[in-house]
């Protein structure tokens, strides 16, 4: 079995070596068609930009977009720079110059990678999947009869900070950094992805698409993981399929098969405002544009958002979206479960938790009542400030480092919900359903604690959970997702996730059951 | 201000200081040698495998105790001097007290075994216990056996550590089934085979003769009473603890077993009170024991006498009897009273219901005549505490209980249930017709 699990190691990581290295081969060959093609795309006019790139990439052969790239950004902003200076705006190129590159580059790509696409794909995934797999499926018989698996966490390297949780923070930061920053280097990536692309929604993939893609099966694998080793708690097997299933066919391929039937591509259970620029101008002008499935949307997205959202959490409190349904807590559920001890648990974090999450919140609220007003009033700034600017600054503060480079790439060293406890305006949204009028609380079991300490170590959200359990205290936390993991860690059966009466939810104790005193005498005296 | 000083920094005095200092102003000093700050003796485990750190083991920050003006000494006491009020530590250093509490713990039994003492041999109760083990036992390459002495709750803790990492153990027991002097036979029974499929070498009726020493001091073999040699490396004495009080000598508190206390946890002398482990009851309270070694008596006495000493004098009354522990994957917890054969009264019948084939069983115990309701054992199953304690006051009947029994489930959601199996066992066992009532929200809150 040790031998299966190294075996599987090995595959892995052959799987993400070549993975990794994708981004700086390939052969790339722009070719005159290729060229008017993309003019035509992106309706360029400035002629310094077009004959800059015949002169310096158009008919030559470069390896890598290592190489590529550079060319056609530094043409770009060269032409974008003379234009400015000649006051011609017109001729200015809007397109950004990553982006750009990126859809040369897509057009451009020969050799060995194009050409077997389906070979690679499984070079790559499949050899990832595959040796996941033969590294995950022995713990059926190696982690022994079923309970709380958690032995070693604090002595392994990768789960306890060592060197390998730092490797993997560099990697998963770098990535994140491609997607949002560089997607020109990410051309490669694409074309292993091009076929299922194709099939679904019949367009090429983009590296939105590779990551959806990949999103979607590093959570199947660790999901399976999951599984086994929570295979004795049926709340985590039925929390992670249902997580698994919203991922899969919401976020990932009911957008793409909408857009092959034409429709605006979009997904249903992503909510206003962790999906935060539904209310942007061209969204909402796309949906506006699409008929009665456009109207539905937004409608939906409205709906979503106001109602279902919060009632859903008056009866279920908002596990019911951020452990059960959103695909960012899908994420930390699987690929983040083996790094949820490393959430802070002091007070400090808790205090910096609270600013940060409602900032976002009121940032994102601030920006879209700003967007909804350039939007009626069809004007570009509200108070001086350019609506477009705030746009742009939530998208890439927010949008892109919180969620994606902090909150994912920091999973190996502060855990596994970044950005669900720190940044997700969403979650500050639920919160406050949930603390203030939800039937959901996680109530503790009169005097059983023994303070042991699991629970806290292993919440996500970084709940001192074992602060009320000792007390005697349920515990009612705008920020817990209801994940299950505390219950399920802590030895002693205290602490129960359930939904029932608001009477009796908070339950502040002066003393705890067992030590019998006549409990009015006390209030009375008070 | 008067000066209140405690001895011991677990759970007893803990929440003795913090619940004094929530109800006054009261200077406070606590003093322990084991460890800076108050950490849970009950997480030991999980730091030798890995589960946690030491400093998650601990439930306040380290900013917790200045701000709260609980003043912290690391020092051993070796003498209290209640003539003049005050305690004297090895360092010579006196601190002077108005009142006394004495919270120190207990210690692990030692028999008197040949070499005892020897390297290599240590109980599992402290930090420094626990910092032993991880040297003497860090894998199995250093640890090539281990042998544990003594059936009780720490020594399948101990079975359970060394496990984790794939050390080969053996373990002592000397009653012929694991743990039946509390517990019933059905369940013992469970727990040995449970026991056996954890690949722990479970050696039942047996007793230590004697431990063998290698030329350097180091244990290197035990000898049992059956004339077994069983090679090994480090030998685990947990038969049990006593409370840690040797010091007291000469100091005219009364002590038996423990620090001899009346219900409101006084000791003979004027301004002295012992809590928690170390604190023996003149009486016992109900079925309970003398001495009681748990983490939620040491923390129920805290509370009370806290009470106590800030001028609101009560007296220590425990409740109805329950706790919980685990052996290895099973969780265990008991409400009421439920004996084993060996000391149950001839009044007590007992309902015991196993599930076919997963590690889960339940007993109940009940009055013969009456029908009362006297006590639960479940295994593999959670268990309301709040509703269980209300059924025991109520002196409710066991076939409430088993009407009921949904309400008491305290299993996560969507946790296979049981109460249909279990009552209709019971049914066909004693020839009633009950039908298990669906769980209602109304019941459970029915006294708030
Ligand atoms: C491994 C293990 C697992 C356990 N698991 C459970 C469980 O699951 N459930 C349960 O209910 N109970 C459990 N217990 C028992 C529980 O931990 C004890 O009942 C509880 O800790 C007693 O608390 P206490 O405050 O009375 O004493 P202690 O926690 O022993 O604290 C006493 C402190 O006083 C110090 N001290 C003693 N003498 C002196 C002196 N002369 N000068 C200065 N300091 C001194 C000691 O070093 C110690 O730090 C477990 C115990 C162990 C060892
Ligand atoms: S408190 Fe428990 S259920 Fe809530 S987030 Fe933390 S571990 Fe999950
Ligand atoms: S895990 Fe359970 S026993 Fe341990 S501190 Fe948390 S609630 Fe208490």
């Amino acid at each position: 079995m040790q031998i299966i699990k190294k075996i599987g190691l090995f595959i892995f990581l052959i799987g993400l070596t070549i993975f990794t290295i994708l981004p700086f081969i390939g052969e790339f060959k722009v070719t005159p068609a290729t060229m008017d093609q993309i003019i035509q795309q992106k309706g360029i006019s400035s002629e310094i930009f077009i004959q800059g790139m015949e002169e310096n990439v158009v008919g030559k052969q470069f390896q890598g977009m290592l190489s590529l790239s550079p060319k056609i950004t530094q043409t770009l902003e060269a032409a974008n720079a003379q234009h400015r200076k000649d006051k011609e705006y017109k001729k200015i190129i809007y397109t950004g110059p990553h982006d750009l590159a990126a859809a040369v580059g897509k057009a451009s790509g020969s050799g060995f990678i194009v050409e077997n696409k389906g070979l690679m794909w499984f070079l790559t995934f499949g050899l990832g999947i595959l040796g996941a797999l033969l590294f995950i499926i022995p713990n059926i018989v190696l982690l022994g009869k079923k309970g709380v698996k958690n032995n070693g966490i604090y002595h392994e390297n990768a789960t306890n900070r060592g060197w390998i949780a730092w490797m993997v923070f560099v990697f998963l930061v770098s990535f994140y950094l491609v997607l949002y920053f560089r997607s020109e280097y990410a051309v490669n990536w694409t074309y292993l992805v091009d076929p299922i692309s194709e099939f679904l929604s019949g367009n090429p993939a983009g590296h939105w698409f590779v990551y959806g893609f990949m999103y979607c099966t590093v959570m199947t694998v660790m999901a399976v993981r999951m599984y086994i080793k929570y295979r004795h708690n049926m709340y985590q097997m039925v929390r992670t399929t249902s997580v698994l299933f919203f991922q899969i066919v919401f976020a990932f391929l009911i957008p793409e098969i909408m857009v092959r039937l034409q429709m605006p591509y979009y997904d249903f259970k992503n909510a206003f405002p962790l999906d935060y620029d539904f209310f942007f101008q061209w969204n909402l002008k796309s949906l506006l544009n699409s008929g009665g499935i456009g109207l539905f949307i937004l409608v939906w997205g409205i709906v979503l958002t106001l109602v279902i959202v919060p009632v859903m959490v008056y009866f279920f409190g908002k596990r019911w979206y951020c452990s059960w349904v959103c695909g960012c807590g899908g994420l930390a559920e699987t690929l983040g479960d083996p790094y949820r001890q490393h959430s802070s648990k002091s007070l400090f974090s808790w205090k910096v938790e609270r600013w940060l999450v409602h900032g976002v919140l009121v940032f994102a609220v601030g920006m879209t009542l700003m967007t909804l007003y350039s939007f009626f009033t069809e004007s570009g700034t509200v108070l001086g400030l350019k609506t477009q600017s705030v746009q742009n600054t939530y998208s890439l503060l927010i949008g892109a480092f919180f969620a994606g480079v902090i909150g994912t790439g920091f999973y190996p060293i502060f855990g596994n919900r970044v950005w669900c406890r720190f940044g997700c305006p969403l979650a500050a949204y639920l919160g406050f359903v949930q603390r203030f009028k939800s039937r959901f609380r996680i109530t503790t079991n009169g005097g059983q604690c023994i303070s042991c300490g699991n629970c806290s170590t292993y919440c996500e959200q970084g709940i001192d959970v074992r602060a009320y359990a000792q007390k005697g205290e349920n515990i009612i936390r705008s920020s817990c997702v209801g994940c299950g993991i505390c219950s399920a860690v802590c030895p002693r059966g205290v602490l129960k996730l359930e939904n029932g009466p608001l009477k009796g939810r908070i339950n502040p104790t002066e003393i705890l059951l067992g030590n019998d005193v006549d409990l009015m005498d006390l209030v009375n005296k008070k | 201000m008067e000066h209140i000083v405690i001895i011991g920094n677990g759970i007893s005095g803990i929440t003795a200081a913090r619940h004094i200092r929530k109800l006054s102003d009261k200077k406070i000093t606590i003093i322990s040698a084991e460890s800076d700050y108050f950490f849970s003796r009950t997480a030991l485990m999980y730091v030798y495998m890995g589960h946690m750190k030491f400093e998650h083991t601990q439930p306040y920050e380290n900013w917790f105790w200045k701000k709260n003006r609980l003043n912290l000494v690391n020092g051993y006491v070796t003498k209290v001097d209640t003539a003049s009020k005050k305690v004297i530590l090895k360092s010579s250093e006196e601190i002077g007290y108005d009142k006394l509490i004495i919270a120190t713990g207990s210690k692990p039994n030692k028999f008197g075994w040949p070499g005892q003492d020897l390297k290599g041999v240590q109980g599992l109760y402290s930090k420094q216990d626990l910092e032993l083990l991880q040297a003497n036992a860090p894998n199995n390459e250093i640890c090539k056996r281990a042998v544990i002495v003594g059936g009780g709750l720490i020594g399948i803790e101990l079975a359970e550590m060394l496990r984790s990492r794939d050390i080969p153990v053996t373990f002592l027991v000397r009653e012929n089934s694991f743990w039946n002097g509390v517990l019933p036979q059905g369940e013992s029974q469970m727990i040995n085979e449970h026991i056996l499929e954890h690949h722990i070498d479970l050696k039942l009726d047996t007793n230590l003769k004697e431990i063998i020493s290698d030329e350097n001091g180091w244990a290197n073999a035990v000898v049992t009473d059956k004339g077994e040699t069983i090679q090994c490396t480090v030998v685990g004495l947990t038969a049990g603890v006593t409370p840690n009080i040797d010091f007291l000598k000469g100091s005219g508190i009364e002590t038996g077993k423990g620090v001899k206390v009346n219900n409101f946890l006084e000791t003979n002398i004027a301004d002295v009170y012992a809590i928690g482990d170390c604190a023996e009851q003149h009486e016992a309270i109900g079925s309970r024991r003398p001495v009681e070694a748990v983490w939620y008596t040491g923390r129920m006495m805290g509370e009370t006498l806290a009470q106590t000493i800030c001028g609101n004098k009560r007296a220590y009354n425990p409740g109805h009897w329950f706790n919980s522990a685990k052996f290895l994957d099973i969780e265990y917890q008991t409400y009421g009273w439920v004996f084993s054969e060996k000391s149950k009264k001839d009044h007590e019948q007992h309902f015991h219901w196993r599930h076919p084939k997963e590690k889960i069983c339940v007993t109940i115990a009940f009055h013969k005549d009456t029908k009362q309701f006297l006590g639960i054992n479940t295994f593999g199953i959670r268990m309301r505490h709040e509703i269980l304690d209300r059924w025991l006051t109520e002196n409710r009947s066991i076939a409430y209980v088993m009407e009921f029994l949904k309400d008491a489930n305290f299993d996560p959601e969507f946790y296979a249930e049981y109460e249909k199996a279990i009552v209709s066992q019971y049914n066909s066992q004693f020839g009633t017709n009950i039908t298990p009532k669906k769980k209602s929200w109304k019941r459970i809150f029915s006294n708030i």
